[in-house]
């Protein structure tokens, strides 16, 4: 067997969350911040995948069947609220909708 | 040499994705073509007639044109995208046509037994919605790079349209999956042999005809065709998401859409219509002399056709017409070529019937309105392929439900 | 250098530079298109790994309808350009080395302990790909409720959209 070393995906998925979290942390759009959120969910996916190969199990792959289903319908509930919230306040920048009140 | 002997599937596959290619930049250009004339033999006039023979060098007449058009691009525009667009277009739509089997295991190339199929996945028709699904991505471009509000438009409504017929045209194979049981593609060709009461062939458009008459509605949707071609309608809004592109662009996106029709009717034959399987009984083995027989008809009547009516250049064009015609049929008689050839005349002959009917209901059906469709779409046609989805789970399950009941 | 790794070299270099030209964009659209770049990048990686029915819902659903929303959502709202700032120079200077380094001693402490090498070996895992049959009666037998309890989830989440984006009348 040459197949690559499970581990090499591992370190690309801790590559990637990480890339995720500086972007959540350092951009000021929220539609960017919330596709920041999609990029972690696809690393853990990935590291979701590479463990049901190494253990030769099927769960993890069903996990990620979930995962990607339960993203789906965050993306929707979620993209609808920054529609509101947009139409709200004209505005998109972060820093301007960090009050609950308007 | 050694290196062909070393990989054989290697290049066995390069030289399936070199024929595959030419026939099929071959098959865009003259669907123009057939589309033209069958549109102006319905309306009761000639369409292209003068450029060649029956108008048959049109379309490299208008490929000349689309070349040394100028190529306008819009000063505010994201050039990025601008240009991405259509190249992402045309690239998912010729994609497809690699998972696409035309023919049995008969052909071996270089030692290696295969199908006439580029590449046999295992989850062949998973990945084909897979990336008919991406295609969504070039018209949504299109239209915003564009920074028009005609082809924002036209953009917006046209990716609409297509993420919500995307879903029907899902569901309504999934019909066909139920009792087929499997995602290849060339299983699901094979699962359609055999004959009710001998002569009437076993092929999925007997038991799923509503699955059928969903999945073609659905795909005419899909592709931004008449009667759903209301974001891309002259009328309407100039021209849609490709107002502002010009030349090659332009040219571009009308061969990703003709490449989109030539997918989805190759799907359609291949689920519904038994794909390469011959509707005629094996035991009429005379039936194979068809393909030589039809295209050596089609030379003697082109034959005709040059001695009586041509004159001039055009008688020429046609002379060369029918001998190359005469020379195919020929072809078709050799016995080596003709077990191979049978899989490839019966699938073209079936996709070439999805594609006129295609063009006739073009010529002849009304627009419909951008609301009607949605409503249409949503309202109808998926409740429609979900019903068929549950009864053919009815159906496929009621046996075991009777055995343990 | 064979196949497998060349294939997981390059892929994996497509989805780190997704990564980095979201975080560098100046407009959303572009972050937009690097993500999906990401996420076919990661349903190719999937393929690598034997997960076919995987990689292709991650392109149909991920790539093919929650990105495509992401897309809409930014051209209606005309999603302007992001603003630049300009890194302080303690980020610049002392935080990305730092980021680098943290990244590679993560790396060496994960593939010296015990766990890492059994993965590293991979000896229990086999080179055929998950049949989508497998995969499927997995789903449909252990996984039965929340398989349903998702459904619910998915009309719960429609009801949402709907509610929220309805006009005022």
């Amino acid at each position: 067997m040459s197949a690559v070393p499970i581990s090499y995906y591992l370190v690309l998925s801790a590559i990637l969350f990480g890339l995720g979290v500086v972007a959540f942390v350092f951009k000021h759009n929220i539609i960017t911040i919330y596709m920041a959120i999609e990029l972690m969910l696809n690393a853990v996916n990935l590291a979701f995948v590479a463990f049901a190969r190494a253990h030769n199990q099927l769960d993890g792959l069903v996990f990620v069947f979930f995962v990607i289903v339960v993203a789906a319908a965050e993306s929707a509930v979620g993209l609808a609220i920054i529609l509101t919230i947009a139409q709200n306040r004209q505005s998109l920048n972060v820093e301007r909708v960090n009050q609950l009140k308007f | 040499m050694e290196f062909i002997a070393q990989h054989p599937v290697l290049v066995a596959s390069l030289v399936k994705i070199v024929v595959l290619l030419v026939i099929l930049m071959t098959i865009l250009a003259y669907l123009s073509w057939f589309e033209r004339k069958i549109i102006a033999h319905i309306q009761s006039r000639w369409g292209p007639y003068y450029v060649g023979a029956h108008g048959l060098l049109q379309p490299l007449a208008d490929g000349i044109k689309f070349l040394f058009k100028e190529d306008l691009t819009p000063p505010a525009s994201d050039k990025l995208l601008y240009i991405l667009a259509p190249f992402l277009a045309l690239t998912l739509a010729m994609t497809t046509l690699a998972l696409i089997p035309f023919g049995p295991a008969t052909v071996s190339i270089f030692g290696h037994q295969t199908h006439l199929v580029v590449a046999n996945v295992d989850i062949g028709l998973l990945f084909l919605f897979a990336i008919t699904s991406l295609g969504v991505y070039g018209v949504a471009l299109a239209g915003w790079s564009s920074n028009s509000k005609y082809s924002l438009l036209g953009g917006l409504r046209s990716s609409a349209q297509m993420i919500s017929y995307e879903v029907s045209l899902t569901l309504s194979v999934v019909g066909v999956l139920l009792l087929a049981g499997t995602f290849n593609f060339n299983e699901l060709v094979t699962s359609q042999q055999g004959y009710y009461f001998h002569f009437i062939p076993r092929w999925r458009i007997g038991p799923q005809f509503i699955g059928f008459l969903c999945y073609f509605t659905a795909a005419i949707a899909e592709t931004n065709r008449a009667p759903f071609d209301l974001p891309e309608g002259e009328q309407e809004l100039v021209g849609g998401f490709h107002t502002e592109y010009s030349s090659f662009k332009f040219a571009m996106f009308f061969m990703a859409e003709y490449a989109n029709m030539v997918t989805v009717s190759c799907l359609a034959t291949i689920l519904f219509l038994g794909g390469w399987l011959s509707p005629f009984p094996e035991r009429w083995t005379f039936m194979q002399y068809l393909p030589a027989v039809s295209l050596l008809a089609l030379a003697v009547y082109l034959a005709y056709d040059t001695a009586v009516n041509m004159r001039g250049i055009a008688r020429f064009q046609l002379a060369v017409v029918t001998v190359l015609a005469g020379g195919l049929g020929f072809l078709c008689l050799l016995p080596g070529v003709m077990p191979v050839i049978q899989g490839p005349f019966w699938f073209t002959f079936k996709m070439g019937l999805l594609l006129f009917f295609y063009v006739w209901t073009r010529s002849t059906l009304p627009r419909l309105r951008y609301d009607q469709l949605m409503s249409f779409g949503w309202k109808l046609l998926l409740p429609v392929s979900l019903l068929n989805l549950v009864m053919t789970a009815l159906y496929v399950i009621f046996p075991l439900l009777v055995k343990r009941g | 250098m064979s196949l497998p790794f060349i294939l997981f070299f390059v892929f994996a270099f497509f989805a780190v530079v997704g990564a980095i030209l979201l975080i560098v964009a100046r407009e959303p659209i572009h972050s937009a298109l690097a993500l999906i770049m990401v996420m076919v990048a990661l349903a190719a990686l999937y393929l690598l790994l034997g997960a076919e029915f995987v990689a292709a819902v991650q392109i149909i659903v991920y790539a093919g309808a929650i990105m495509v929303l992401f897309v809409f959502v930014i051209m209606l709202l005309n999603a302007g350009v992001e603003e630049r700032t300009n890194w302080s120079k303690l980020a610049k200077y002392a935080g990305l080395p730092l980021g680098v380094f943290l990244l590679f001693e993560l790396t060496h402490w994960i593939a010296r302990s015990a766990v890492g090498k059994s993965i590293a070996n991979g000896s229990e895992a086999t080179n055929a790909a998950v049949s989508t049959r497998a995969l499927s009666e997995m789903l449909f037998r252990k996984y039965l409720f929340p398989f349903e309890a998702t459904s619910i989830l998915i009309l719960i989440a429609i009801l949402g959209a709907l509610v929220l984006a309805k006009r005022d009348e």
